[in-house]
């Protein structure tokens, strides 16, 4: 049992930190916020790299590679707030990986993979999907309704109205579709959706990574009363509560990333677990950022707010906490006694 | 990431799962209180001793079977699964023999660390007191050298299976000039003395799983300090961390055990589908998997980079808040049987606030959180 990285894999971290600490500085971040725009030099850039089409399957033009480097991908794109359509496109990818027939992967993947297309996934009831990132800018769309039925439209197969979020860090369109627009995807669309729960769950895992590193930080210079307010216990502890949030989810999203590949009979259960565990983390733990930072942490330029923004959205995208955990019950309802590791 | 066990690591877990198979403990006495309890849990030491199943942690030259860390992890995962006794002498083999092993010197492992083994003889922890709880080098005990004696005095509070045993791993101060911690012996205090008495320590659940220790000019040979004089908060600290790294992995199952039985019984009384419930036991499935994802990750860790980290802080604080909101829930999902004297809800339910302050109360985990995981700053507070 080994729950580190392998040597290939921290090699992906470590040159994905070391590249979006140069190209995705805070200001940057911001200046494309405030403008409302996504970053398309850096897009550009993580496209050459080869990041969208890093899970999927070298015959459609990917990288081939597992859940856990995509995982590592959208943790580090999360820690920054890259201004780019990443996660709603590699979620588009995911579902049509499990979900679409072999001549459908065909037509999607390798565009999304190259990222000359852009995707996004909506979550519809009765053809409506709100607050769907990426979707301005998507050439793909994928629209999951209630029952799991899924299909792929063009944009032109739908309507896309611009519906700016609380977070300006991505673009987001409210969707709407007639019935019989787009085509079905009609293979495994919980797992699909399952792998796109570990991909949102891991960019939540990077929000509060970053919002507990910045508080730290912050805490240790701000002084008051003459001391450094984090040696306070009502400060210190609320980190500490915060570092124990961001490992439940971080080790729960590990989990479901593996179960992905390794043993996919436990992810229904191990993706519902992290998206729980990581919607609930991504709003305390940014939330605890703001109220750790005082009255600066309240300002638009201290930048904690980003990340609060960010986890609002991913907490709630494709169900929130609760959400899931009712789905988890219904699991556990079935399955009295979970399985041990191994 | 590999969250597989290795198949030497299956082997063993199956050996050990067969052999509790077809070896179980007698039933648990009905009668005759906590002296026959204890008999029962040593006689179920024997059996393990028998088959060397008893610490397979230690090392084959000191009877034990030399497993790794993961091992013995699985050892204690199957124990709990097993729903089988604790051992008697638990503290002996999961705190003492290791601490004797680091510090003994040859003769006192020659000397002590068999009958630990066997259970012929049990030990006791004689660290916290009434006024040194978290503080604990603050500890008021004295050690005086008399010739090739100490004479002891003090009171030590918390004493498990003290009435039951024949050594305790005593924490006394030799030297109350040097700083707190520096003027601290390790010693091994016979308690078969008359300047020992043990009086049982009722908690809140009704019954007396603790002691005090009220020590008035007991003797102990010098051959019996542990890791040299003035050296005792070293040695103390190999016991305490000792404490953890076993134990949790049992008490890890315990609690998904528990969680199990408690869904169990919300589904007999539909309350699984009740969102309300639904809610707060998938809950409790989540933080039950956390927990046991963090323990294996420290484990695995402490493998591959060598001593474990400060994060095992959080695995206790999780546990202790989980069982907790567990117990708490179950009030909810039973009603009236957890809150019944006698039924074991109810004992859990008063027994689970004793997690929270056992072995680390969670402000002193989350100290250590923020000033070791997370750097932050100590207050200083008077000396």
């Amino acid at each position: 049992m080994d729950f580190g990285l392998t040597d290939d894999q921290r090699d992906i971290q470590r040159t994905a930190r070391d590249l979006l600490a140069e190209r995705a500085r805070p200001e940057r971040v911001r200046e494309h916020a405030e403008a409302g725009r996504s970053d398309e030099a850096l897009w550009r850039e993580l496209c050459e790299l080869g990041w969208p089409g890093i899970a999927v399957a070298e015959e459609y033009g990917g990288q081939g590679l597992g859940r856990i480097e995509l995982s590592i991908l959208c943790e580090e794109l999360g820690r920054t707030l890259a201004p780019v359509p990443y996660l709603a496109s590699v979620l588009a990818a995911t579902v049509i990986e499990q979900a679409g027939s072999g001549e459908q992967q065909a037509r999607f993947l390798p565009g999304l993979a190259s990222g000359e297309l852009i995707g996004a996934l909506g979550a519809s009831r009765g053809g409506v999907a709100e607050l769907v990132i990426g979707a301005p800018e998507a050439h793909v769309i994928v629209l999951i309704d209630e029952d799991l039925s899924a299909r792929v439209l063009t944009p032109e197969q739908a309507e896309v109205t611009p519906a700016p979020s609380i977070d300006p860090t991505r673009s987001t369109a409210h969707l709407s579709a007639s019935e019989d627009a787009g085509e079905m995807l009609a293979g495994d669309v919980s797992g699909g959706v399952d792998r796109a729960l570990v991909a949102v769950s891991s960019e939540l895992v990077g929000v509060c990574d970053r919002a507990l590193e910045m508080t730290v930080a912050y805490v240790k210079e701000r002084r008051q009363f003459g001391v450094p307010v984090g040696s306070y216990q009502a400060v210190s502890h609320r980190c500490a509560q915060m570092l124990l949030d961001t490992e439940k989810a971080r080790s729960t999203a590990a989990f479901a990333g593996w179960t992905a590949d390794a043993d996919p009979g436990r992810l229904p259960e191990a993706a519902a677990m992290a998206k729980a565990a990581a919607s609930d983390a991504g709003r305390e733990v940014t939330a605890s950022a703001i109220q750790a930072h005082g009255g600066i942490g309240f300002t638009w330029e201290a930048d904690v707010h980003w990340l609060y923004k960010r986890a609002q959205l991913d907490a709630a995208l494709l169900g929130g906490a609760k959400h899931q955990r009712a789905r988890l019950a219904g699991i556990l309802a079935e399955q009295a006694s979970a399985s041990p590791v191994g | 990431m590999d969250l597989t066990f290795r198949p030497r690591e299956l082997a063993f877990r199956d050996e050990l799962r067969e052999w509790l198979a077809a070896n179980p403990p007698d039933p648990r006495p009905v009668q005759g209180g906590e002296d026959a309890e204890f008999a029962w849990r040593r006689d179920w030491q024997r059996r393990l001793y028998d088959a060397g199943w008893a610490a397979p942690a230690w090392p084959t030259e000191y009877g034990g079977r030399g497993v790794t860390p993961t091992e013995s992890a699985i050892y204690f995962e199957e124990v709990g699964r097993a729903r089988v006794p604790f051992a008697a002498n638990t503290l002996g083999l999961l705190l003492g023999g290791p601490t004797l092993m680091v510090w003994g010197t040859d003769e006192q492992k020659e000397r002590y660390l068999p009958p630990i083994l066997s259970a012929e003889e049990i030990w006791c922890q004689g660290f916290s007191e009434p006024d040194a709880g978290s503080d604990l080098a603050s500890l008021k005990t004295r050690a005086v050298k008399d010739g090739q004696e100490w004479v002891v005095s003090g009171q030590k509070v918390w004493t498990s299976g003290a009435q039951f045993s024949k050594w305790c791993m005593l924490v006394a101060r030799t030297d109350s000039d040097a700083a707190k911690h520096k003027g601290l012996t390790y010693f091994l205090m016979d308690m078969e003395q008359d300047g020992v008495q043990v009086r049982p320590l009722r908690q809140i659940t009704g019954e007396a799983e603790f002691n005090e220790l009220f020590i008035e000019g007991a003797r102990i040979p010098d051959a019996n300090v542990v890791g040299g004089v003035g050296n005792g908060w070293k040695v103390a600290l190999t016991t305490l961390m000792n404490e953890r790294a076993g134990l949790g992995f049992a008490l890890q199952i315990r609690l998904r055990q528990l969680l199990d039985d408690l869904i169990a019984s919300a589904g007999e009384r539909g309350l699984i589908e009740d969102p309300l419930y639904a809610d707060a036991l998938a809950d409790l499935h989540v933080r039950c998997e956390s927990i046991r994802l963090l323990a294996w990750k420290g484990l695995t860790d402490a493998e591959r980079y060598g001593q474990p980290g400060p994060e095992g802080s959080l695995v206790k604080w999780l546990w202790s808040d989980t069982n907790q909101r567990l117990t708490q829930l179950a009030a909810d999902i039973l009603g009236a049987e957890a809150l019944t004297a006698g039924t074991s809800w109810s004992y859990e339910l008063l027994r689970a606030r004793g997690n929270t302050i056992e072995g680390g109360t969670t402000e002193v985990l989350k100290n250590i959180v923020a000033e070791r995981v997370l750097g932050l700053p100590r207050l200083k507070v008077a000396a």
